[in-house]
């Protein structure tokens, strides 16, 4: 197996920037206005705190996967395989991971719940990823399953305000993945319905 | 005669439900990437591997860290237990981390568990060393 893990190819440069990336956060209306509302959970009783429980399990589900995310981008943004515009891109796409990872752990704190901690290494099939194709076929991929992985958690949130933003965030990694599509020659909708 | 004709028919009806039953690899393959978020065959991600899973006790992926709740549930990977689970993991299994309402329909169940039994014993999908 020759797959290797961001921090090999994460440079100290790219470590700062995603730090001063989450001094930048701020957190949208609807997630603002959401989390504001969740305060009181801290002092409900155990129906609703058990309520809460089970969306914190679904949240750190999508953080984990947001955190993957993040380091996944990372890995194809300092790989040198990408060329710009095409990079600028994967950058910002890579923010929008952070901001939903920052949001998603926010509220898993909120909710009471303790935020699942982004792995120490991730491993990719970096050995695959020998061309700028190849490197946005990867993130269309894993774009591709984040709206599927959304759309499965969408409809087991209990708090429906939750599942508001969880469908944002999905509407937003449906963009990711049309433009990835559209950026590797393919029709970038391949369907009327999502799956 | 017609014990013969209603043989056939039987035989022939028996047939095309082992053929649903046994699911589509190939379709299973695009349902697949409804997985792609969390699961990679070859490598653990926020969820484990797949390759190996056939025949593997659930939670028994080393270097993976699964919830109590996976690792109570004494359950081994076959095609039967992986219908059940994926139908409604978290009705399948109360407490599991794979936070995912299901694959309702039994015919995209039965043609993924046919993509995943194909592909994990793929040598070129699922190489030495990843089964583990």
């Amino acid at each position: 197996m020759s797959s290797t893990t961001p921090q090999a190819s994460t440079t100290t440069d790219a470590r700062r920037s995603f730090l001063s990336g989450f001094g930048k956060f701020t957190l949208s209306a609807t997630a603002v206005a959401l989390l504001a509302g969740r305060d009181r959970l801290a002092l409900v009783g155990s129906a609703e705190a058990k309520t809460a429980g089970n969306d914190v399990t679904i949240l750190n589900a999508a953080l984990a996967a947001e955190q993957e995310a993040i380091a996944a981008y990372q890995v194809g943004a300092t790989s040198g395989l990408l060329q710009k515009p095409v990079l600028d891109l994967a950058v910002q796409f890579q923010g929008h991971h952070k901001e939903h990872a920052t949001a998603l752990a926010t509220t898993v704190k909120k909710l009471g719940g303790t935020p699942v901690a982004a792995k120490a290494k991730y491993t990719f099939p970096v050995e695959k990823l020998k061309t700028q194709a190849d490197v946005l076929g990867f993130a269309a991929e894993l774009e591709r399953g984040a709206v599927s992985a959304y759309l499965g958690a969408i409809p087991i949130l209990d708090d429906r305000e939750l599942a508001k933003v969880a469908a944002s965030i999905l509407g937003d990694e449906a963009m990711h993945w049309a433009v990835l599509r559209q950026a590797l020659g393919q029709p970038p909708v391949p369907s009327a319905f999502v799956s | 005669m017609k014990l013969p004709f209603a043989l056939f028919i039987g035989l022939t009806l028996g047939a095309s439900l082992c053929q649903a039953a046994d699911g589509d690899a190939g379709k299973g393959a695009q349902i697949y990437q409804r997985c792609l978020a969390c699961h990679s065959l070859e490598h653990n991600r926020s969820g484990p591997r797949h390759c190996g899973l056939f025949g593997r006790p659930a939670a028994a992926v080393p270097d993976f860290t699964y919830s109590q709740a996976l690792k109570s549930a004494g359950l081994t990977w076959d095609a039967a237990t992986l219908d059940r689970f994926l139908e409604n993991p978290l009705k399948a299994v109360p407490g599991t981390k794979m936070a995912y309402a299901g694959i309702k329909n039994g015919q995209e169940r039965a043609d993924l568990i046919a993509y995943l039994k194909q592909a994990t014993h793929d040598p070129a999908k699922c190489p030495q060393g990843s089964s583990h």
